[in-house]
């Protein structure tokens, strides 16, 4: 069975895996003429039966994305690497290590949607990477691979890079849209979606890096193939970064389906000192976590986290050994979206703050009894009920992205916030 | 207008990669931030009359993004990391390290100019956590101790180009993954060193 699909290339080539030479000798671009062979209709066939889900976060199943494009153009393709979620390192590794793979990825896709500009966007922080997609994109213009007639085939694409500058909003696509036309990256209300309304307010694709790097593969093999991989609702491989308190920190391309205590102890080695296992967030800063008594033999499915009260995200899983505060863990996550809210809808531009200013002060000892309730009222007036999915009063959904980390630390730790409180109160008295 | 030649043909190449002249606002920030030193208001009339923009406009949009930096910036901008998964692996310490050897404050400039120090959100390194960028170049796995080296050791060497894996090498420890090629590319500014922005060195 096929366990790896991104990943092969860049480990069996180290040195040079980022070079348009080693992509060919590796079998890369041979997927490109077959896609030439088919209709544009087919290849985006071969997406949707392939079953692929968005991986950059909201899991959103690609082929029908696809297939919202409006009928008129000009169309963009927008691959969207502003990968900025706390915990989450995977597309660096793909961009810096295999551009060439995204790069056939977005020819393919390119012709599958009518495209003839594609743009992708790297958060700034990433010059690395940036300037590796860049000398893919420069060696692709120079084979005859992008710019007019390629291959022979009629196809005419061009690629542009484009860098961010600090805004983890800008990995909303809306607000990644308003970047890349040079204004504040601030969310668009919807609909229209990009798919009608987007760049320019031409029809626009957004895809994550991840998801546009498995289209070559979907197109040499087939869309069936890629849907027989793994569990039927989470299909394909897919590509898991292990940080904070692990033994094998890393990304990791596994099938889902593995329980997160292999995912944990196995694959990640388990924790340094072999301490206990506190919590962990299995999907990025933005997702609820989970906790060893109930949570580690769960299997890792989009589908089995959802039931749990959680998400798989952008694959960012984060361990927290028992040495752990959990309230300036929570800290320091509301910490980071009261940083990056965009500021235009009040419940989350005034909710964060207040959210980072009771837990600042519980963790100083100034804390009061009413907090924890006060915590949750302002959590509630972002994101009504609680539940999840998340209800939300806002334009997109980095508010109540915010409330994760305060319902997680309520609904698990709430003794020891109270104890925390308790004794700033002691210390007052 | 009266850029350097590089930066004038920097900014011409950069118009003519996007369908609409405004959308060349973000990267012509940077190049702007190499020719004035920062985002200076001269530097966003400079944008607005490049891409037929207002300078409110320009400076709705360099207001928005913290990489572009409007109050002045030091020869080397070293950001550490404070996210979650950097903060688990102690980051903090690292922060006090680099404010402590650098003299200077979280947020700060230097009074000799030499360096800004800040603490950064997600940087996309958590696998090497603690990470610190200079001039946006990363280094990942750095302690306490290694953080104030990489200070010592810009002071005293004044490196014109800032490499990520020369520090990687000096100062670094645990990566968020392998990569077995020493890159000759870096930045000459506290601006991301790709291309089409400026940077030196031969890449690969």
């Amino acid at each position: 069975m096929t366990d790896q699909i991104l990943t092969t290339r860049m480990e069996a080539n180290p040195a040079d895996s980022n070079t348009l030479e080693t992509y060919r000798a590796s079998g890369g671009y041979t997927a490109l003429p077959a896609a030439l062979a088919m209709t544009p209709d087919d290849v985006t066939e071969q997406a949707k039966a392939s079953n692929i889900r968005g991986r950059g976060g909201a899991g959103f199943p690609c082929g029908v994305k696809w297939g919202f494009l409006a009928d008129s153009f000009p169309r963009y393709l927008v691959v969207n690497g502003d990968e900025s979620e706390p915990g989450t390192f995977k597309d660096r590794q793909l961009l810096e290590r295999d551009p060439h793979q995204l790069l056939e990825g977005i020819i393919i896709t390119s012709y599958a949607l009518g495209v003839n500009q594609a743009f992708v966007y790297i958060r700034g922080e990433y010059p690395k990477p940036a300037r590796r997609v860049q000398r893919a994109v420069d060696e692709a213009y120079a084979a005859g691979l992008l710019g007019s007639d390629i291959l022979g085939s009629g196809l005419e694409l061009d690629v542009t890079v484009h860098l961010g500058a600090g805004a983890y909003i800008c990995g909303e696509e809306t607000a990644l849209l308003n970047s890349l036309e040079g204004r504040r990256g601030e969310p668009r209300i919807k609909p229209p979606f990009p798919a009608v309304a987007g760049l320019y307010a031409s029809p626009t694709i957004v895809n994550n890096v991840e998801t546009i790097s498995n289209i070559p593969w979907i197109v040499t093999n087939g869309g069936a193939a890629y849907a027989a991989i793994g569990p039927e609702t989470s299909a394909g491989t897919r590509l898991f970064s292990l940080s904070g308190h692990i033994n094998r920190p890393g990304n990791y391309e596994i099938v889902m389906g593995m329980t997160w205590r292999d995912l944990i102890y196995d694959l990640g080695g388990g924790i340094p000192g072999d301490r206990a296992l506190k919590c962990w967030i299995p999907g990025g800063a933005s997702a609820p976590w989970f906790v060893p008594e109930e949570h580690l033999d769960v299997p890792v499915t989009i589908d089995d986290a959802g039931a749990n009260g959680s998400m798989l995200g952008s694959g960012a899983v984060v361990v927290m050994d028992d040495t752990t505060n959990v309230v300036a863990a929570a800290h320091r996550i509301v910490r980071f979206f009261a940083h990056e809210s965009c500021g235009q809808c009040t419940p989350c531009r005034e909710g964060t703050t207040w959210m980072e200013r009771i837990l600042s002060r519980i963790l100083e000892g100034t804390g009061r009894r009413a907090d924890l309730e006060l915590l949750l009222d302002v959590s509630d007036n972002i994101s009504p009920g609680l539940r999840w999915p998340p209800a939300q009063t806002t334009i997109c959904p980095l508010g109540p992205s915010a409330v994760s980390p305060i319902t997680s630390i309520m609904r698990h730790f709430r003794d020891e916030v109270e104890a925390m409180v308790s004794a700033g109160e002691v210390t007052v008295g | 207008m009266s850029w350097s030649a590089p930066n004038q043909e920097r900014a011409a190449a950069l118009l003519a990669r996007y369908p609409e002249r405004r959308s060349a606002v973000m990267p012509l920030l940077y190049v702007a931030s190499l020719e004035y030193g920062s985002v200076t208001d001269e530097a966003m009339r400079a944008v607005a009359e490049l891409t037929e923009l207002t300078p409110a406009q320009v400076q709705s949009v360099a207001s928005f993004y913290t990489m572009y930096k409007r109050d002045g910036v030091g020869r080397y901008l070293i950001s550490v990391c404070t996210s979650i998964s950097c903060y688990l692996r102690g980051a903090d310490d690292v922060l006090d390290a680099v404010v402590a050897e650098s003299e200077t404050a979280d947020g700060e400039t230097s009074g000799d100019g030499m360096f800004t120090v800040e603490h950064v959100e997600c940087i996309g390194a958590c696998g090497g956590s603690p990470a610190v960028q200079v001039n946006y170049e990363l280094v990942e796995g750095v302690r306490p101790d290694k953080g104030s080296a990489l200070v010592r050791w810009l002071r005293d060497g004044r490196p014109d180009v800032v490499l990520g894996d020369e520090m990687q090498e000096l100062f670094g420890g645990q990566r968020s993954f392998d990569w077995a090629v020493a890159e000759s590319e870096g930045a000459i500014a506290p601006v991301p060193a790709f291309g089409p922005y400026g940077s030196a060195g031969e890449g690969r």
